[in-house]
């Protein structure tokens, strides 16, 4: 029996919730607020200290870093949003789960079967393209497997999923080892986050692949509302379940690819972006939701790179002190009791 | 009306129903009744579509529920299960408002959002309608479900274990509703029911189940007697009157 129902302390705690509903105009407010203040940043970043030489050279360098930034950001942000939709999780984030690694491992075998040169020999473009499909494939049939299967065990799914990154972190790892150092200096570049080597001539192809991924990422919306409701409600509004869940997927992994692609993997940014455009935006509308965490993670990115590269001279990392910022995160939603 | 034709389900190699054929008649109250692990709830599960079909047939109003679009049942027959924690943080009116997906596909219009104000307030849920899921109640939230498949506007409404979480006062009400809705909107209701005397009272035609099998299953009076309820329960029970339909005298 529920006692809480007996308990007028229920009502009396929260007197303003039933005042009335919060005015619709707040989401777009904020979003505005955060579009403006991206721009802002964007703006110092571009032209601070501008001389009057080499002005072309440099507005292009700048250009470049900001692009891949918020590439990443959106990518980062976007895909976090998806991923914690279809694990009914505020916890669980891509990397967690071991997409990056999978990105990360399927690198380490490209490079040992092909061999650093003829990796290099690819077109890059092609490649890229090639690595998101098979990516997409891979990470489909394995977390669609483990999602529709295990998705009424949470525990199980977490430590499967945790299990999984460890796996392709370490089969990376042993490939590492034993493949010849020169190649192995190609695979590196993948497998720790940088955000000062950005790869700029992936940069046009990933930039249209994460607009069309967040595209149809955001058609869904309503559809992802939906899913968000856990999957006996949703099947019961007539929902395809199984088939949303794959896309889904497969849109994480599109994004993840591309993301780890340009800086390598981050493991706790997307936890501290999806945290902040949930607490920020206070609804469940994926309509809101998608564009507040790409935002917030674009400034987040961009107003950081800026302060350590042009503020701290490099004095830190902004990788580690994300990753540190997020782990400190991650710890306190598990304290909270948020993890279900 | 709901076909069932031998219909049997394992669940990790346990069998949980053996070979069921039943009907589900339209324009009734049907109560599934049956001890804990009688296989009711997976039952309604199967006729939902929430779990796949492993043999046998089912068919909602003519829909075999296996072939046909889920988007189109979700216009047929509205269900709602036992599990109902939502990770998502929702307003109440939010959850209810999802009852008419099916129906707009995410682009709501003035009759569906008519729709919901009038399911609110159909389950007294008008004040907190602004509540959050998780600052209300456990038999406030359950209330909230069972509004968003009211909401659904379907012609069959399956509902698993409803009168969790209720109290008497709110158990009472919901059956009164149910019941108007078969008597006067011309709807089926499924429900899965424990406390057996909401069945003895309320419903048209019940259905006993036991370790996977029907056991019986026919209107109210006929099923709800002491020899059967006795064998079903493997208990004795005693079963009285009350205004002309049986009381269950399971607690004494």
């Amino acid at each position: 029996m529920d006692s809480r129902a007996l308990d007028p302390g229920i009502a009396a705690r929260r007197p303003e919730a039933a005042a009335g509903p919060a005015p619709d105009r707040r989401p777009a407010l904020i979003l505005g607020g955060m579009a403006l203040l991206l721009a802002l940043l964007a703006a110092v970043w571009m032209l601070q200290g501008l001389g009057p030489g080499n002005r072309g050279f440099i507005l292009g360098l700048r250009a470049t870093k900001l692009a891949a930034l918020v590439t990443v950001a959106v990518a980062v942000g976007v895909s976090t949003i998806l991923f914690q939709t279809v694990a009914a999780n505020r916890v669980l984030t891509p990397s967690i789960m071991g997409f990056d690694a999978l990105y990360v491992l399927l690198q380490t075998v490209l490079v040992i079967t092909l061999g650093g040169a003829g990796l290099v020999g690819l077109p890059p473009g092609a490649k890229f393209l090639a690595e998101i499909a098979v990516m997409s494939a891979l990470a489909a049939t394995l977390f669609g497997t483990l999602l529709l299967r295990g998705a009424r065990d949470v525990p199980r799914m977490i430590l499967t999923g945790v299990i999984l990154g460890v796996l392709f972190r370490s089969v990376s790892g042993f490939l590492g080892r034993i493949m010849d150092p020169n190649e192995f200096a190609v695979v590196q570049s993948v497998s720790f986050a940088s955000f000062n080597r950005v790869d700029a001539t992936l940069l046009p192809l990933a930039m249209a692949v994460t607009a069309l991924a967040v595209a149809l990422a955001w058609r869904m919306s309503a559809r992802l509302d939906v899913l968000a409701l856990g999957r006996d409600p949703a099947v019961s509004l007539g929902l395809a379940h199984r088939g949303v869940t794959l896309a889904v997927l497969a849109l994480v992994a599109v994004l993840v690819s591309v993301s780890t692609a340009l800086v390598g993997p981050v493991a706790f940014f997307g936890l501290i972006v999806a945290g902040l455009a949930h607490g920020l935006m206070r609804t469940a509308a994926h309509a809101v939701l998608l564009p507040a965490a790409g935002l917030s993670a674009a400034i987040l990115l961009v107003g950081g790179q800026w302060l350590f590269e042009r503020q701290l001279g490099q004095a830190a990392t902004l990788s580690v002190v994300v990753e540190f910022a997020g782990g400190l995160f991650f710890l306190y939603l598990l304290l909270k009791g948020r993890i279900r | 009306m709901i076909q069932i034709d031998q219909v049997s389900h394992q669940i990790g190699g346990t069998p949980i129903l053996h070979d069921i054929s039943t009907t589900l008649p339209k324009g009734r109250l049907t109560a599934l009744i049956g001890p804990n692990g009688a296989g009711k709830s997976t039952l309604l599960r199967l006729i939902g579509r929430l779990e796949p079909l492993q043999a046998g047939r089912i068919t909602v109003a003519g829909h075999d529920v296996a072939t046909t679009p889920t988007d189109r049942l979700a216009r047929v027959m509205a269900i709602l299960g036992q599990q109902t924690a939502i990770a998502s943080r929702l307003r109440l009116s939010e959850l209810v408002a999802f009852g008419r997906w099916p129906h707009h596909k995410g682009r709501p219009g003035p009759a569906d959002r008519a729709r919901v104000t009038q399911a609110l307030e159909a389950f007294a849920l008008a004040p907190l309608a602004h509540r959050f899921l998780d600052e209300v109640s456990g038999g406030q939230a359950q209330r909230a479900h069972i509004a968003m498949a009211f909401a659904q506007d379907t012609d069959w409404l399956l509902l698993d274990e409803p009168l969790n979480n209720l109290d008497m006062a709110h158990a009472r009400a919901l059956m009164s509703r149910l019941r108007a809705l078969v008597d006067h909107a011309g709807r089926s209701v499924a429900m899965v029911v424990h406390e057996i005397n909401y069945a003895a009272a309320w419903a048209d035609h019940v259905i006993a189940m036991k370790d996977g099998r029907v056991i019986a299953e026919g209107p109210a009076a006929e099923v709800l007697t002491e020899a059967l309820l006795s064998d079903l329960y493997d208990a004795p029970i005693r079963v009285g009157q009350h205004l002309g339909r049986p009381l269950v005298l399971h607690h004494v």
